[in-house]
C-alpha cells in the first residue's frame, strides 16, 4: 500500500505541501518518546505521534520512515514545516487520537 | 547556568570551551554552567579557559532520562561531573550519527580538536528521573529540572507534572518567558532560575540568574536558592 493510498482510505489531512505518494508503507510505529523510534523504528513505517517539535524530522530521516501522522489535530510549528519541506518528509494530519487512528491503519493494512 | 559547547551534536561547532569563556567575559557573565548532552568530555578545557579570563565555570551535564526529561547537573569538581558521566555512558545506547545530528567534538583549552564523541549524546538514557536526581545528590551536586516551560524534553512536557518527591534545587525556565509568568503558569514550590540554554555564541548571557553568593559554589548557590543565611537570588 502506498502512502496516497493510505491518506485516501483514512482521511488524512496533508500537513506538508509535498508528499511522497508513492512510498510503499511497511507498517507502522506509534510511540511519543523519540529514543524509542530510533531504537524499534523500522524503514517505511508510517510514525504515529502527537510530537511537532523539529526534532521529529531527524527521526524520520536517521530511521528511513515513511512519514509522520501528528494526532489530536495538533499543528506541527512553522519551523518544523519548512525544515519538513527542506528535506522532504511527508508530515499527515489527524484529528482523531492515537488509539484510534493507529486501530485503523492496523485493519486498513492487515486487510490489504 | 545552562551552556552548551561543541561537543552537544546541536550546538555550534564554534562553542569551543575558550570561546565561550571569552564570550561570557565580554557580556559580564562571571559564572557559566556547561552543561552538554549526557556527557562532560568538554568540562576539563572549560574550566582551565574560565580561569584565563576571570570568570567561573561550573562542571555540569544535560541528563536525558528515559522518560525524555532533561536534567542539569552543577558540580564544584570535575571529579564530580566525571563519576556522573560514567553512570550516564554505563546507560546510554546507540552511536551518533554525525549527519543527522551533528559532530560532537572534544576540544581542548586551546580550541584544537582532540576528538570527536561516537555515542548518542543526543538519546535518552535508561534512567528515569528519580534516579538521575537521586545520583547528582549523592555527588554533591545541584539537580535542576531544565526549561519546564518548553514544550517538549521538560518535566512538565513529558511527565505534566513536578513530582512531589524528585529532590530537585530549582526549575529552570529557558529565555521564552519571563520569571512572573513562570510563578503564575506553575506555581513552583521550588525555586526558579533561568539560563541561556546557549547552543551557539550569541546567546550567551540572553538571559541569567543573578545570585549573591560569599563565593561561588554548589552550596552557596543552594544557600541563595533558599534564600538562606543572607545568600539569595537578585531579581
Amino acid at each position: 500500500m502506498t502512502l496516497k493510498e493510505v491518506v485516501e482510505k483514512l482521511g488524512l489531512s496533508a500537513l506538508t505541501q509535498e508528499l511522497a505518494n508513492d512510498t510503499e508503507i511497511s507498517g507502522a510505529y506509534t510511540c511519543d518518546l523519540l529514543s524509542d523510534v530510533m531504537a524499534n523504528g523500522k524503514p517505511g513505517n508510517l510514525w504515529i505521534t502527537m510530537q511537532t517539535h523539529q526534532n521529529i524530522l531527524a527521526v524520520v530521516r536517521l530511521k528511513d520512515l515513511a512519514g509522520i501522522i501528528v494526532v489530536n489535530g495538533r499543528q506541527p510549528d512553522g519551523d518544523t514545516i519548512e525544515k519538513a519541506a527542506d528535506e522532504k518528509v511527508s508530515i499527515l494530519g489527524t484529528g482523531e487520537s492515537a488509539f484510534s487512528i493507529s486501530g485503523r491503519l492496523y485493519r486498513l493494512l492487515e486487510e490489504s | 547556568m545552562h551552556v552548551h559547547t561543541c561537543l552537544s551534536p546541536c550546538a555550534d561547532v564554534n562553542m569551543s570551551p575558550l570561546a565561550i569563556a571569552r564570550q561570557a567575559s565580554s557580556v559580564g557573565v562571571d559564572i557559566v554552567g556547561i552543561c552538554d548532552h549526557n556527557s562532560a568530555e568538554n568540562t576539563p578545557a572549560a574550566v582551565e579557559a574560565a580561569r584565563k579570563h576571570g570568570i567561573h565555570v561550573l562542571p555540569g551535564m544535560e541528563v536525558t532520562s528515559s522518560e525524555e526529561v532533561h536534567i542539569l547537573a552543577l558540580f564544584d569538581e570535575l571529579q564530580a561531573v566525571m563519576k556522573l558521566q560514567e553512570e550516564v555512558y554505563r546507560h546510554l545506547p546507540g552511536e551518533n550519527d554525525d549527519e543527522t545530528f551533528g559532530m560532537q567534538v572534544v576540544a581542548n583549552v586551546e580550541d584544537e580538536v582532540l576528538g570527536f564523541n561516537p555515542r548518542l549524546l543526543i538519546g535518552a538514557t535508561t534512567l528515569d528521573v528519580g534516579e538521575i536526581v537521586d545520583k547528582i545528590r549523592s555527588l554533591g551536586g545541584l539537580a535542576v529540572a531544565a526549561h519546564i516551560d518548553r514544550e517538549s524534553f521538560s518535566l512538565i512536557s513529558q511527565l505534566g507534572f513536578v513530582p512531589e518527591d524528585l529532590d530537585l534545587d530549582a526549575l529552570e525556565i529557558s529565555h521564552a518567558i519571563s520569571h512572573d509568568e513562570a510563578v503564575e503558569r506553575y506555581a513552583p514550590s521550588l525555586p526558579v532560575l533561568q539560563s541561556s540554554d546557549a547552543h551557539q555564541i550569541d546567546h550567551i548571557g540572553r538571559c541569567r540568574t543573578t545570585f549573591m553568593l560569599e563565593e561561588v559554589n554548589i552550596s552557596e548557590m543552594r544557600k541563595a536558592l533558599g534564600a538562606k543565611e543572607g545568600r539569595q537570588v537578585v531579581r
